[in-house]
């Protein structure tokens, strides 16, 4: 039996309403039913499609549930697509997303209310649902659909600790940020309809494809509209600023949302359009710079943070950088992959630190944890390893994505943004290990009080870390570098038909292929560049307890200061936008509402009485003067015509 | 005059509602103990089955052509009218089942009446010669006067009725000497007829002044300025049931017979009285919103909001002989016949549980008391205000575009500021159900009243929310101009 795919996000649906309707006064057993319940259930619908599909491959199916808006020459269906690209998707999303629910029971358990917890699951199943109809959509307009339900959820888990000033200022930041992308994509949308008359994916690409020279000329600028949504969402510089913030939500969110899922959304959006950007190859270079640029800016800040989540959020943000590098420079399957190898070790780190946070009774602070190694076994361990796949180091599954990114910016000849890759996977196992270290090893400097209380997790949350952990280790064997053989690369070879062979006239470009040999030397270059962060932040950090750092931080306190402030980019838009624009909102307040409006409306208002009074004295209730009244209209009609 | 089975067979629902309606009133005449549910709940039966009658029609091969040697027609645009109309009879059958009960008064007259009424509206849209369907009309509008005195003993309700009489005597009047001038010109009555005759004959100010007349007659059943002023007060007296229905039924038949006369019968003069209807409909809508925007009684604002939509409404006739034709008009009243009806029923409601319903204030704290019905009443609210995505919204959707592709864009402008002001009103209520202070306990809701509000609030979402299948269907159900 075949499960249709709407089957797919309409359970998160169901789970979303069960949650918000019953869930308050039914209790945290059925909620963590329904909540739960209705993922895994998902999973297991996604998984009995994905399976025979990943076996079998095949092209794009589509599915069409219904018309949904017809006006004119525009139509657009509620119908969703499996291709390799969304089978992909939703292949994690489902999984990662079922393990971080059963982690989020744990979790959540303790501090909330019925109300509250039935709130949280609710919202995560709005979130599954929304994210599932992005992935699976057919067309630009129910991919908004579901792209602004991602933001819409995201924006409500973040300020979920609605009490707190904070949350709720980090879901409103968020929420406004993204706006401005999503405007970007808006814009970008209405271009794609006025250059293609249609909104279907199918279409869009196959018209781009069979007649590249036509539409060329527009897709500049619409790449670049829709790269900016992409840029909102995925939180590249210098939309980025959201991103760390959003920590304020709890930490299976910020595992779920803000590393695994909803931020990857940009790069999946930009790789499912990939068929347009490689039309705009000045929209592909801006896409690969903006990725650099965010790559390593990201790493720098993330150097110098001691929140443990900020460091998470800042590292998650490089990462999503190396995925744009990758798209910029044609290599979209090296991007996905990443997207993919990244879902399993950031999730398994957010929901590790989630550990160490819930063991410490809230703490996010690393300069009180350290010495938790030996507390926390299944936490630490795990941790470990994940933290191990994002710095690259072989085999786990970061190194082979990170090195198919960087293959590809090398092949496709940009050495200055190579550099900066490589020197970001440098920078990346440095401050990775930085956090390894401060939080697990040496001793601990938290208060004896929180010491004494530190315990493991409960299975509920230990079992996903592991699951995840193993899935960071071996994820990596999917995709191979072409040494391993030809077919070694199982992702590359799935992901093909997402990839038709489409070039602008005259740029047909060679992309040199990159011999054996060079492919060797790049792989042993970026394990030692891992390598050395690694270990420096290992001497530096567990070995003499932080002092070569203090040392050098001291020796540069103004660009060390000027980095622990995450480059003063929001206080720079606090000048720039913030202010300017609350002044603006005064003047319109005052000026413009109250005088000119208000005194308009009220003058209108004014005038409508009079008018109403001098009705009030025809609605006279006399029979007469209504008979009157109509006559007189008779009247009215018969010289309007005959006399007109 | 050969009359064949299958014109019977065409008829078959205004025969069935006229058998029907004259056994419940020997019913309730040779038993006065007979229930007033068990005479309502025969009543439903009776409609339903008419409605049967017509869905089975509506698959008819011989519908289409003129039946009775000419006198009636029954084509799609006269059989979604049919439908439309049944429904809304069985609404207000649901609507007053306890507010009819718990009168004095036989229940059976009252539901009888209801069916003459339909049976004049069922035969008005069927109506294919001006005397047939000035006859239909007549059957019609006497049996609603009674109705609108139902309460005899009120004075209100009896005031109700005699102005209702009497104005509407006088635009009778005034419709029948159109009639006749008509007649004197050409002759015959038939509207094809009239269409052929007239294409080959000159204008002739005489004749016009008989089109304008009978134009008048039927802008008194809509209730367009300046033929309203009877509005107010019979909405406001009469049973709020019937109000409820008067807002929808009759004038369903009135748009029906307008919209055939003008188009069947004087597509030839459309310049003249389609610049007529344009300045009605301004006019109408201009003043139902100002008015409706300075009342405080709840039943006399709806009545000049329901004043305010025929302004509306009467923008769909304009569009002769473009690609949309009738088919805003069509799109429209669908929309306003449950949307209006199901605001009037929740005044229904809150007048079965005491209150008069005559100031916004018996709203207070509705959402608090009970709900569902508060919420449903928003969803009204919002459909009438033309917010999507409601059926509100799609009516009016079709409509503007109707006007603005008959080029009155003007026309189309004017109702988008005046929905914009029909905002203020309608929040009114919706400000004062949900964040005003209640009092009192939770009020329920008696099923056949519930049930009427749900079919309301449901064909009112479904419609907004899936439009497509409707609006299609409807397409198929628009007269084509010669």
């Amino acid at each position: 039996m075949t499960v249709a795919l709407w089957i797919v996000p309409a359970l998160p649906l169901a789970g979303f309403l069960l949650c918000l309707l019953l869930g308050t006064r039914l209790g945290k057993g059925f909620v963590s039913a329904a909540g739960v319940g209705s993922i895994g259930i998902a999973t297991l619908a996604a998984w009995s499609r994905l399976l025979p599909y990943f076996r079998d491959g095949g092209g794009a199916v589509v599915e069409r549930i219904a018309p949904w808006i017809t006006a004119g020459n525009f139509s657009v269906d509620v119908s969703f697509r499996l291709d390799p690209l969304s089978a992909l998707m939703v292949s994690f999303v489902t999984f990662v997303g079922f393990l971080i629910h059963l982690y989020s029971v744990g979790y959540m358990k303790h501090d909330e209310t019925d109300a509250g917890y039935a709130r949280y699951f609710a919202y995560m199943n709005l979130f599954m649902f929304s994210m599932l109809t992005l992935v699976l959509a057919n067309n630009f307009v129910l991919m908004f659909v579901g792209w602004e339900g991602v933001g819409l959820c995201s924006y409500l888990l973040i300020g979920y600790y609605y009490e707190r000033e904070y949350a709720a200022a980090a879901g409103r930041k968020a929420f406004v940020v993204n706006r401005i992308g999503d405007f970007g994509f808006l814009l970008g949308m209405f271009g794609v309809f006025s250059l293609f008359g249609t909104l279907d994916f199918g279409d869009v690409f196959s018209r781009a494809a069979a007649n590249p020279g036509r539409f060329a000329p527009g897709l500049t600028v619409v790449c670049l509209l829709l790269f900016l949504g992409a840029m909102g969402k995925s939180a590249q510089v210098p939309l980025h600023v959201w991103l760390p913030d959003a920590m304020a939500g709890p930490t299976p969110v910020s595992a779920l949302i803000h590393a695994a899922t909803m931020v990857t959304a940009g790069v999946y959006m930009v790789t499912r359009c990939n068929a347009l950007f490689r039309l705009a190859p000045e929209a592909m270079a801006v896409v690969a710079v903006i990725g650099g640029v965010t790559a390593i800016f990201a790493a720098v800040i993330a150097l110098a943070q001691n929140d443990i989540k900020k460091v998470l959020a800042y590292s998650t943000v490089s990462q999503l950088g190396y995925m744009f590098l990758a798209c910029g420079v044609g290599a979209y399957v090296a991007g996905m992959f990443h997207v993919l190898t990244h879902a399993f070790f950031k999730a398994c780190l957010f929901l590790g630190s989630g550990a160490v946070i819930h063991a410490l009774g809230g703490e996010q602070d690393m300069r009180r944890m350290g010495g938790l190694a030996p507390k926390l076994p299944v936490t630490y361990r795990t941790f470990l390893v994940a933290t191990l796949a994002l710095a690259g180091i072989p085999p786990l599954a970061g190194f082979f994505s990170k090195d198919a990114i960087l293959t590809g910016v090398f092949a496709a000849n940009r050495p200055i943004l190579f550099a900066v890759g490589l020197f970001t996977a440098g920078l990346t196992a440095f401050y990775m290990f930085r956090l390894v270290s401060l939080t697990f090893s040496g001793r601990f400097r938290g208060s004896a009080e929180v010491g004494a209380h530190v315990h493991e997790a409960p299975t509920t949350m230990t079992l996903p870390l592991v699951v995840l952990a193993f899935l960071s280790a071996v994820g990596g064997f999917l995709g191979l570098p072409e040494v391993f053989g030809e077919s070694a690369n199982r992702v590359a070879a799935f992901l093909a038909p997402v990839f038709p062979p489409i070039f602008l006239p005259g740029h047909e470009v060679a992309r040199h292929a990159v011999s054996p040999a060079k492919e060797w030397i790049l792989m042993g270059v970026s394990v030692t560049v891992a390598a050395a962060g690694l270990l420096l932040a290992w001497d530096w950090y567990a070995k003499k307890a932080g002092r070569p750092a203090e040392r050098l931080a001291a020796s540069f306190p103004r660009l060390y200061a000027l980095i622990a402030d995450k480059f003063r980019i929001d206080e720079l838009y606090d000048v720039l936008f913030v202010r300017p624009f609350s002044w603006l909102a005064r003047v319109l307040w005052k000026v413009v509402d109250v005088l000119v409006i208000d005194g308009f409306l009220n003058a209108g208002a004014f005038v409508v009485e009079l008018v109403g009074d001098a009705l009030r004295f025809l609605q006279t209730g006399n029979v007469r003067n209504y008979a009157l009244t109509f006559l007189l209209g008779i009247v009215a009609l018969l010289l309007i015509v005959l006399a007109g | 005059m050969k009359v064949s089975a299958s014109d019977w067979l065409l008829l078959s629902p205004e025969l069935f509602l006229t058998a029907a309606g004259l056994l419940i009133l020997s019913i309730s005449a040779f038993f006065d103990k007979a229930k007033e549910e068990f005479l309502a709940f025969l009543t439903l039966l009776f409609v339903g089955v008419a409605i049967g009658l017509v869905a089975f029609l509506s698959g008819y091969g011989g519908r289409g052509a003129p039946i009775f040697a000419g006198m009636f027609i029954v084509d799609n645009f006269a059989i979604f009218f049919k439908l439309l109309m049944l429904v809304s009879i069985a609404l207000t059958v649901l609507a007053s089942i306890q507010f009819v009960g718990r009168a004095p008064y036989p229940a059976g007259d009252y539901y009888a009446l209801l069916l003459f009424t339909g049976v004049g509206m069922l035969f008005m849209v069927s109506g294919n010669n001006l005397v047939s369907i000035y006859v239909a009309l007549e059957l019609m509008a006497l049996s609603s006067y009674i109705l609108a005195g139902y309460f005899k003993l009120e004075i209100k309700s009896t005031e109700a009725a005699l102005k209702y009489f009497v104005l509407g005597a006088f635009s009778s009047g005034v419709l029948l000497y159109g009639l006749s001038l008509v007649y004197g010109i050409a002759g015959r009555m038939g509207l094809p007829d009239l269409a052929k005759l007239f294409e080959s004959q000159a204008k002739s100010n005489l004749l016009l002044v008989g089109i304008l007349l009978i134009l008048a007659g039927l802008l008194f059943k809509i209730a367009a300025v300046p033929f309203h002023v009877w509005t107010p007060d019979v909405y406001e007296g009469s049973p709020t049931p019937v109000t409820a229905f008067f807002s929808v039924g009759p004038k369903l038949a009135a748009y029906a017979i307008l919209a055939r006369i003008f188009y069947v019968g004087f597509p030839k003069f459309h310049a003249d009285w389609g610049l007529i209807i344009a300045l009605v409909s301004a006019a109408t809508m201009v003043f139902g919103n100002v008015a409706a925007l300075l009342q405080t009684n709840v039943k006399r604002m709806l009545a000049y909001s329901s004043i305010a939509h025929a302004g509306y409404a009467l923008m769909g006739v304009l569009g002769f002989r473009t690609e949309f034709g009738l088919w805003g008009i069509l799109v429209y009243l669908l929309a306003y016949t449950f949307m209006n009806f199901g605001v009037f029923a929740l005044v229904v409601f809150l007048e079965t549980k005491g209150y008069a319903a005559e100031s916004v204030a018996d709203f207070n704290g509705l959402a608090r008391r009970n709900m569902t019905a508060a919420v449903v009443m928003l969803v009204f609210l919002l459909s009438l205000a033309g917010i999507p995505p409601t059926a509100g919204f799609i009516g009016k959707y079709y409509l503007f575009t109707s006007a603005m592709k008959a080029g009155y864009a003007w026309l189309a402008v004017l109702a988008v500021l005046m929905s914009a002001l029909s905002l203020f009103y309608y929040f009114r209520i919706a400000a004062a159900m949900f964040f005003s202070e209640a009092e009192g306990a939770p009020l329920k809701s008696s099923y056949a009243l519930t049930a009427a509000v749900l079919i309301c609030a449901a064909a009112t979402v479904i419609v907004g929310v899936a439009p497509q299948p409707f609006v299609e269907m409807l397409r198929a159900c628009v007269i084509k101009a010669p």
